[in-house]
């Protein structure tokens, strides 16, 4: 069964497959995560604001989101990014913009619509004490939003946004679809090249598989130690 | 924006000879729907079987629902179906691989199957909890009645969780049609692969990919409307959710 397979290839890809492929992955990964919780905050404490209108817009956005599926709003982004661009820039043209800012774009919007929600549960998870007593103190909102309410939303909510950015992490490989060489990308093309989609679909399969149970170990433990705590 | 819009393009006739462009969009939403129907069919079957597994007292029973979680939930669905489709064919016997690969429809039953796994993980955690969620007591007094272990998870505990996760499992089930479109990488042209087409052909690239939005949208406010009902005439009396 394994007769005319060739696992060498994977050794002679590392460099390119890791340090090409793994790095654009993380690094399209970590900088989503980080805008997607920074938009989903502020998208949540829109909808918690009590502004009719803004909760309202808010509310259609996550929910338009999160009822479409990732593959297209990534050819949307990728298409609407360059007019995007341009609108802002003031060009006469559409803007050339490259693969990781347009993956990169579309990663933080779509995220946002999930951090959002879990953000958003987790500032109604604070008893209603708490920013009573801020304002009682004498801070204003944003002050007890940002020393009071959202540190510890954030720290009670770490586990799940965590466990929401593995799934960040394995969704990037979805990226795919535009031939932009992550991870999975950069394997596929050494496949194709090579002749070997066995192997090095296999290899990245077990690459992804280990990463993310390391991830899930990691999240499970830090789940119970902050368990205690509280 | 520098941008020619062209709304009647739905209703000029598609290179391909099979009518407008509003007829190849169409068709790729059917291809949707019936790839998440059979996908949610196969997630059902394999997600209440792992499910139970994980909610029996046997340590190897729940291990094994462990593991297959596990394994289903920790690699990016893009990935698993590579497995099937490219991987799988090669690994068996020769006869059965050439018998695979030359299946009429083979990315339709490997989208359905590999999304249907996919979303099997996810089913099956969501009816172990329903499952760990209902009171020892319904376990017991099914016990005290005579049901043997069975009886007692067909009459008594799988009815009263699978009505409690109802909630959740419409979510699963859009996952499940969103996640169809993945199914774009091994050539099944549903719904967003036809947008994809159409905006190949005609240059209209906004126009495709927003009436293929619009019915996602639509697909989506369907379901929930319609689960809507289905859980209200399905709520427990006395829970939250009931009345």
């Amino acid at each position: 069964m394994f007769d005319n397979l060739d696992f060498d290839v994977i050794r002679r890809s590392l460099p390119y497959l890791f340090l090409d492929g793994m790095s654009f992955t993380l690094m399209l990964t970590g900088l989503s995560a980080l805008g997607g919780l920074i938009f989903g905050t502020l998208i949540a404490l829109m909808r918690l604001s009590g502004y009719k209108l803004l909760g309202r817009i808010a509310g259609l956005y996550v929910d338009f989101m999160r009822s479409l599926p990732l593959v297209l709003v990534i050819f949307w982004f990728y298409f609407l990014v360059p007019y995007i661009g341009q609108w802002l820039t003031g060009a006469s043209r559409p803007i050339r913009v490259g693969a990781f800012t347009s993956s990169l774009v579309t990663f933080i919007m779509f995220e946002a619509a999930y951090f959002s929600e879990i953000m958003r549960a987790g500032i109604q998870s604070i008893s209603k004490g708490q920013p009573a007593a801020a304002s009682a103190l004498g801070l204003t909102y944003s002050q007890s939003m940002r020393y009071v309410v959202l540190p510890q939303a954030f720290r009670n909510m770490l586990p799940v946004l965590l466990t929401q950015t593995i799934v960040l992490f394995q969704d990037t490989s979805l990226v795919y679809v535009l031939s932009i060489p992550d991870f999975l990308g950069a394997a596929s093309k050494v496949a194709q090249r090579d002749g070997r989609l066995v192997e090095m679909y296999l290899f990245a399969a077990a690459v992804y598989f280990v990463i993310s149970c390391v991830a899930s170990y990691g999240v499970r433990r830090l789940q119970a130690r902050i368990a205690i705590v509280r | 924006m520098n941008y020619n819009w062209n709304w009647h393009i739905f209703f000029e006739p598609n290179p391909t000879g099979s009518g407008t462009y509003l007829d190849m969009l169409v068709s790729g939403l059917w291809l949707t729907i019936k790839t998440a129907l059979l996908a949610w069919i196969i997630a059902l079957i394999f997600g209440t079987v792992i499910g139970i597994l994980r909610s029996l007292p046997s340590k190897t029973a729940s291990w094994i629902g462990f593991a297959y979680v596990e394994f289903f939930r920790n690699m990016p669905l893009l990935v698993q179906l590579f497995l099937w489709f490219f991987v799988l064919p090669e690994l068996l016997p020769r006869a059965a691989g050439l018998w695979l690969k030359q299946l009429p429809n083979a990315p339709f039953w490997t989208a359905a199957i590999g999304v249907g796994l996919f979303m099997s993980a996810r089913v099956a955690v969501q009816l172990a909890a329903g499952i760990a969620s209902l009171p020892r007591g319904q376990k017991q007094a099914a016990t005290a009645l005579g049901l043997t272990l069975t009886q007692g998870y067909r009459y008594v505990l799988l009815p009263m969780a699978f009505r409690i996760i109802m909630p959740p499992l419409t979510s699963e089930f859009l996952n499940t049609v969103k996640n169809t479109s993945v199914a774009i990488t091994i050539g099944l042209i549903e719904l967003t692969g036809q947008a994809r087409a159409m905006q190949e052909f005609s240059f209209q690239v906004f126009e495709a990919f927003t009436a293929a939005t619009v019915m996602y949208l639509a697909i989506n406010i369907i379901v929930v409307t319609g689960m809507r009902f289905l859980e209200r005439s399905l709520a427990i009396p006395g829970y939250i959710t009931g009345k």
